[in-house]
Parts: structure tokens; C-alpha cells; sequence
């Protein structure tokens, strides 16, 4: 197992890491605050990269066109918005419509990228990027009734922005909150994010779970072995497009809004960036590094806010954000094939 | 027998995007109630702005190496010569000599580096130059946002945002606007022909086209259809695509040069951007694909998905009174035109 090698992005993260948090100590910032926060931002995020992993192990590579799941979770928070859902069984109604919404999503997606086999990234953006200007006519025109969520002027048309203060905003969030001297450990968040990872565990140690593996290690020989090779990767595919739809259910409900029309354009490239610093080489990916990867990434994110107000260009912060995870991507697409080449 | 053949000739793909982006625009033409003269116009504006743009993604398809997303780059160093010299405040005709030098000697090294990046990932090239222009355009918001003033000192305190960091996010080029296209301004009717810019990109299209039958190109189309007959005839296959990759971005910094002096007002943090993406899609419009890419291609497709770019807001407005659903029609036509085409070629190439 070469997985446990810690490498040049892993150190040069965990330097910079160090770096932020002393920076943040000499500038007295409120370091328990931080931790908290820090631990909401994994969940949050947590769930979008874990979406990631099952198509990196069947071998279709990082799934750029995680948008295609996210929109099909948007439809599934609107549908139980519009329904005025709130507390749990709001939150669970959207999770359920994301799911029903997300496996016909991923079922089509799977189809395309099926037909794209080695090509799958390049394709897979361009999917991703196309389906939002596509569903930009959803939210446009389909027929929602609850005034909260549409546009004031006019009727007509979903807001860019709906707010999930007075339906389930922070339902999982302050679900078994546990409070010691200031620490707050969101203990119900934490237990939803073990129990997808468990699943997904579990998932891999499956018939099929064992199959999505060996595809991705061996295509030729799998094929040998009589696993439709084709099926494998739809359910693969399926999978992560259903994950990226719960992903973004928690991350709304966390942030307190859904965000609509282009907004989750770019969401696709963090998820993968945080899977990549986890440990991860753009195949066979192991839970752990996407949990990982997510901490480390958002715990950069979250320290680089503060730190930057505090020396007066907040806009460092979204440029640092983009560059670092741009730098991991490109960082490991030339790692990853040069590997390949060497064997 | 002959019908069957006739009909494949038809309905290849070749023609048969430019076929769907023609009845699309006629349709959306119809719709859009403008009238032709005022898409003439619009349509050979977008020909001289984006000309030089679009053809300088042709000679990396012929090498076998897709689209490249990569001439943004190419476009951020042309952007980035011209707020230096704005910057140091060199106006006239030396201003603008510099600017030009700089751009080509900023847009090769950036071509060496992204074409040595390139060596390192056949097969997977057009992934890696999308990263590299999101790379890349963060980097530059970084020199121009937080870079100016910090660790650049600042001649020119006109472009500076009033904190004193950062550059402004528009910065007026009055002293250059349109200053190439007056030039041979022949009007006929209604409809107003410069002829000098189309000239230009005509000639840049001349160049590209004979470079493309010189040894030089033959070299390339021999390193598009297989790395390994190309290495056997003795090319060098590495150094061959890095010049590939140098020429392009030369072209789109040229092309950017061009695109900002028609605008006339330099957005410095989104001048640059989605030039990739409508690039490429205009080109794909005239019926290339990720393999194969010829000057046609590119003259037709600029025709045919600028018309289409112009008329939409405004059929969007009269067929369902909202101008949004038009634009949200043509990004689904720019994105969507790549990803059909990655997945159309894909498919035949198995065959």
C-alpha cells in the first residue's frame, strides 16, 4: 500500500497550515472559535468530496461534472421547500427528492460519459458547465408556489438566493450539539457524516463495491473476470451524482440558503482539490484521505478569512482560495500520468 | 446506393453542426426581430474582435493536441504588457510598440512553460490547459489586485483602487480605441466594412495556412496522427509540440490585442475571461472537431456562433419576454458545443 506515503503537496499544505494558525495566535484570534467552526466546515463540505470517491475507484477519474449531482440536490431542497417542510422531516423530504431527482441525473450522466471512456474529465466539465444554463430555465420556469422562494417583483422565477432560515436552517448543525467550556462539538452533524462515510465503507465491501474497485485497478481484467464492465461504472457514476445531492443538502443546510442559477458552477473544483490533499492520486481513493483533505483544506479556507481582513485586501482571500486549489489539481493531473507511464 | 452516400455526405458531422448553428440563428434571427443590417454589423465586429482568437487554436488541433483552453493565457499576457506600459505611462506610438513587444516575449515564455507542462500529460492535454487557465487567472488576480502597490510600485495613480492596492477593475484605453479600425472604413449602405482589420485576420489566417503546408506543418499534421510513426521519421515530437503550443499563445495574445482596442474600455479582471470557451465553441460551430480544425472552420464558425450570441437575448425577450432565458440559451449553446463535441469524436474515434 503506497497510500500511507505522505508527499511534497501534503507537507507544503501542512507547513502553510502551521504557518496560518501561528499567524492567527500572534494576531489573537480566537483559536476555540476556529476549532468550532472548523468542524461544522468539514461536514459541510465533507459530504462533496466524499462524492468523489466512487468514481475515482471505478477509474472514471475525478468527477468534474459534480455540478449535474448538485443541481439534482437543489431540486430536491426547492420541491421541499415549496412544500413549506420544516425541522427534520423537511430536511429528510429534500434529502429523499435529491436522491429520486439524482439517480435519473447520474443514470443519464453515466450514459454520456460511458460513451467518453478516457476522456471522461475533460467531457465531465463540460457536462457539468452545460447543465447549468440548462437548469437556469428550471428555476426560471417551473411552477413553485411558495412565495418566499420567488422573485418579489413578478411571481415569477426562483430568487438566486432563497434563505432556509424559517424551514430547516442549522437542523443537523444543532442537532446533539455537546457544549464544554466554550469547545462545541456538533455531535449529530458529526454522527450524519460517519454514518455516509460508514455506508460508503460498507458499500465498497460489497459484490459491487468489490467490482467498482477491480474495475478501477484492471479494466482488461476485470472484464475476463465476466463483470459488465459498462453497468459497473453507470452504478459508480449513479452513486457519486447521489452523493454530490445529499452533499449539497447538507451544505445548505448548513450555510442557510440555497444558492441557485450559477452559482454552483465552480463547486466541483474545491470538492476535488480537498480529495487530492488528503492523499489521494486521482485513483483508487480511500475514505479517510477525502475526510482528511476536507479538513485541512477548509481549516486553510476558514484561517485565510480573518487573516486577510486583518491586513486590509479581503479579496486575498478568495484569490488564495482559488490559486491553492487550482495548483493541487493541476499538481496531481502531472503526477498522476507521469505514474502511469512509469508503468 | 449513391442516395446512401449522398446522404452521409449530408449529414456528416462536418456539416451538420454548422447546419443546426445556421437554422438556429436564422430561427433566433426571425425571432429577435433586429434588423439585418444591424447583425451584419454586430457579426463583422465579433469577426475582427475574436478573429485571431479562434484561428490560433487551429494549429494545436491538427498536432493532435485538442482544444486549447490555454490561449487564455496567452490573452492575460497580452493584458498584462498593456497595464505595465499604462502603468509607466508610455503613450503614443512607443506605448504602443512595447506593449506589443512585451506581450509576445511574455506570451512565449508562458507558451515554452505550458507547452513543457503539456509534454508530461499526452493524451489528457485539454483538462490540464483548462486547470492551467484557472491557475493562471488567479495568479494574475493576484499580481493586479494585491501585487500593485504592495511590491510593484505604482507610476500611475489613475489605475489604482483609492485604498492604494490593487488595480482598478476598468481602465479606459480612449487613446487607443478603434485606432486600426477606422482605418479603410468603406461604408455600403447601412452596413460598415473595416476593411483593414479584416484584412489582418485574413492575413493571420494566410500565415496560419501556409505554416500549416510548410515542413514545419507537415511536421505537425505527421505528430497529430501518431507520436510514434512521428518519432520514427526522426522528429522531434516534444520540441515540435512546445513550438506548437508557443504559436498559439503568440496568436491569442495578438488576438487579445486586437479584441481590446475594438472594445476600447479594458475590464482588467474579466476582459480575459470565457475568451477560451467562446473561442473554442466558434470554432466547433464551423464544423471542426477535437481532431481535425482548418481556417474554414474557423471563418464560418465565427459567423455562425456570433450571430447566434447577438440575436439570442433579443429572441429570448420576444418569445418569452425575458431577455435572461436568451442568455442562459447562448451559454447553454457555448458549453454545450464543446461537450457534444468531446463526446461525438470520442465515439468515432472507437469505430
Amino acid at each position: 500500500m503506497t497510500h500511507d506515503r505522505i508527499r511534497t503537496p501534503q507537507i507544503i499544505i501542512i507547513i502553510f497550515l502551521v504557518i496560518l494558525l501561528i499567524m492567527a495566535y500572534i494576531l489573537h484570534m480566537d483559536l476555540v472559535v476556529l476549532f468550532n467552526e472548523s468542524l461544522i466546515k468539514l461536514v459541510m463540505n465533507g459530504v462533496l468530496a466524499l462524492a468523489l470517491i466512487p468514481m475515482l475507484n471505478v477509474g472514471a477519474g475525478m468527477n468534474f461534472g459534480l455540478p449535474v449531482g448538485i443541481v439534482g440536490g437543489l431540486v430536491g431542497l426547492c420541491i421541499a421547500v415549496n412544500f413549506r417542510l420544516t425541522g427534520f422531516p423537511g430536511f429528510f423530504a429534500s434529502l429523499l427528492f435529491s436522491l429520486i431527482i439524482c439517480v435519473v441525473f447520474g443514470w443519464l450522466y453515466g450514459l454520456l460519459l460511458n460513451r467518453v471512456k478516457g476522456r471522461e474529465e475533460i467531457a465531465g466539465t463540460f457536462i457539468g458547465f452545460s447543465i447549468i444554463p440548462l437548469m437556469n430555465y428550471f428555476w426560471t420556469l417551473a411552477p413553485f408556489q411558495n412565495r418566499q422562494m420567488l422573485y418579489p417583483i413578478g411571481g415569477q422565477g426562483l430568487r438566486p438566493k432563497i434563505g432556509l432560515d424559517p424551514y430547516f436552517y442549522n437542523v443537523l448543525d444543532n442537532f446533539c450539539m455537546i457544549k464544554i467550556s466554550g469547545f462545541e462539538i456538533p455531535l449529530g452533524l458529526l454522527a450524519f457524516y460517519g454514518l455516509l462515510c460508514l455506508f460508503l465503507y460498507l458499500f465498497f465491501r460489497t459484490k459491487v463495491g468489490r467490482a467498482i474497485i477491480a474495475t478501477g485497478e484492471n479494466e482488461a481484467f476485470s472484464r475476463l473476470s465476466g463483470i459488465d464492465i459498462s453497468k459497473i461504472r453507470l452504478i459508480a457514476i449513479i452513486l457519486s451524482t447521489v452523493f454530490a445531492g445529499i452533499g449539497i443538502c447538507v451544505y445548505s443546510q448548513s450555510y442557510g440558503f440555497i444558492q441557485l442559477y450559477d452559482e454552483p458552477l465552480s463547486m466541483a473544483f474545491p470538492a476535488i482539490s480537498a480529495v487530492l490533499i488528503g492523499g489521494s492520486t486521482g485513483r483508487r481513493t480511500w475514505i479517510f484521505e477525502a475526510v482528511l483533505g476536507t479538513y485541512l483544506l477548509q481549516t486553510i479556507y476558514l484561517l485565510t478569512v480573518p487573516i486577510a481582513n486583518e491586513i486590509l485586501i479581503p479579496e486575498l482571500t478568495e484569490i488564495l482560495r482559488t490559486f491553492i486549489t487550482y495548483s493541487i489539481i493541476l499538481y496531481a493531473l502531472l503526477y498522476r500520468d507521469r505514474r502511469r507511464i512509469v508503468y | 446506393m449513391r442516395y446512401k452516400i449522398l446522404a452521409e455526405k449530408l449529414f456528416n458531422m462536418e456539416n451538420l453542426v454548422p447546419t443546426v448553428f445556421l437554422l438556429l440563428s436564422f430561427f433566433a434571427w426571425q425571432f429577435s426581430g433586429l434588423s439585418g443590417t444591424f447583425v451584419l454589423n454586430q457579426v463583422i465586429t465579433r469577426f475582427i474582435r475574436d478573429g485571431i482568437l479562434v484561428l490560433s487554436l487551429i494549429i494545436p488541433v491538427v498536432a493532435g493536441m485538442g482544444l486549447n483552453f490555454a490561449i487564455i493565457v496567452g490573452a492575460m499576457t497580452m493584458q498584462t504588457a498593456l497595464l505595465f506600459v499604462i502603468n509607466y505611462q508610455l503613450a503614443g506610438l512607443p506605448g504602443i510598440l512595447l506593449v506589443f513587444f512585451l506581450g509576445i516575449i511574455l506570451a512565449v515564455i508562458s507558451g515554452f512553460a505550458i507547452g513543457h507542462v503539456l509534454n508530461r500529460v499526452k493524451g489528457k492535454e485539454m483538462i490540464v490547459t483548462i486547470i492551467i487557465g484557472f491557475l493562471a487567472n488567479s495568479i494574475y488576480q493576484l499580481v493586479f489586485l494585491v501585487g500593485f502597490g504592495t511590491f510593484i510600485p505604482v507610476a500611475n495613480e489613475e489605475i489604482i483602487l483609492s485604498r492604494g492596492i490593487g488595480v482598478r477593475n476598468a481602465v479606459d484605453l480612449g487613446m487607443y480605441r478603434n485606432t486600426i479600425d477606422k482605418f479603410w472604413l468603406i461604408k455600403l449602405g447601412g452596413i460598415e466594412i473595416p476593411l483593414f482589420m479584416i484584412l489582418v485576420v485574413l492575413l493571420f489566417a494566410g500565415i496560419i495556412s501556409y505554416l500549416l503546408h510548410t515542413r514545419f506543418g507537415q511536421e505537425v499534421k505527421a505528430v497529430g496522427s501518431s507520436h510514434e510513426k512521428a518519432e520514427i521519421a526522426g522528429i522531434n515530437v516534444n520540441a515540435l509540440r512546445i513550438k506548437v503550443i508557443i504559436i498559439s499563445t503568440v496568436l491569442a495574445a495578438l488576438g487579445q490585442l486586437a479584441y481590446l482596442q475594438n472594445i476600447g474600455m479594458f475590464d482588467v479582471y474579466t476582459a480575459h475571461m470565457n475568451t477560451d470557451i467562446i473561442s473554442c465553441a466558434a470554432l466547433l460551430a464551423g464544423g471542426a472537431s477535437i481532431k481535425s480544425a482548418n481556417i474554414r472552420h474557423a471563418i464560418v464558425g465565427i459567423f455562425l456562433f456570433h450571430t447566434l450570441f447577438i440575436v439570442s437575448p433579443q429572441a429570448g425577450q420576444n418569445l418569452f419576454h425575458n431577455a435572461a432565458l436568451g442568455e442562459y440559451f447562448r451559454s447553454f449553446v457555448a458549453y454545450g458545443t464543446i461537450a457534444f463535441a468531446l463526446i461525438i469524436s470520442t465515439k468515432y474515434e472507437k469505430k
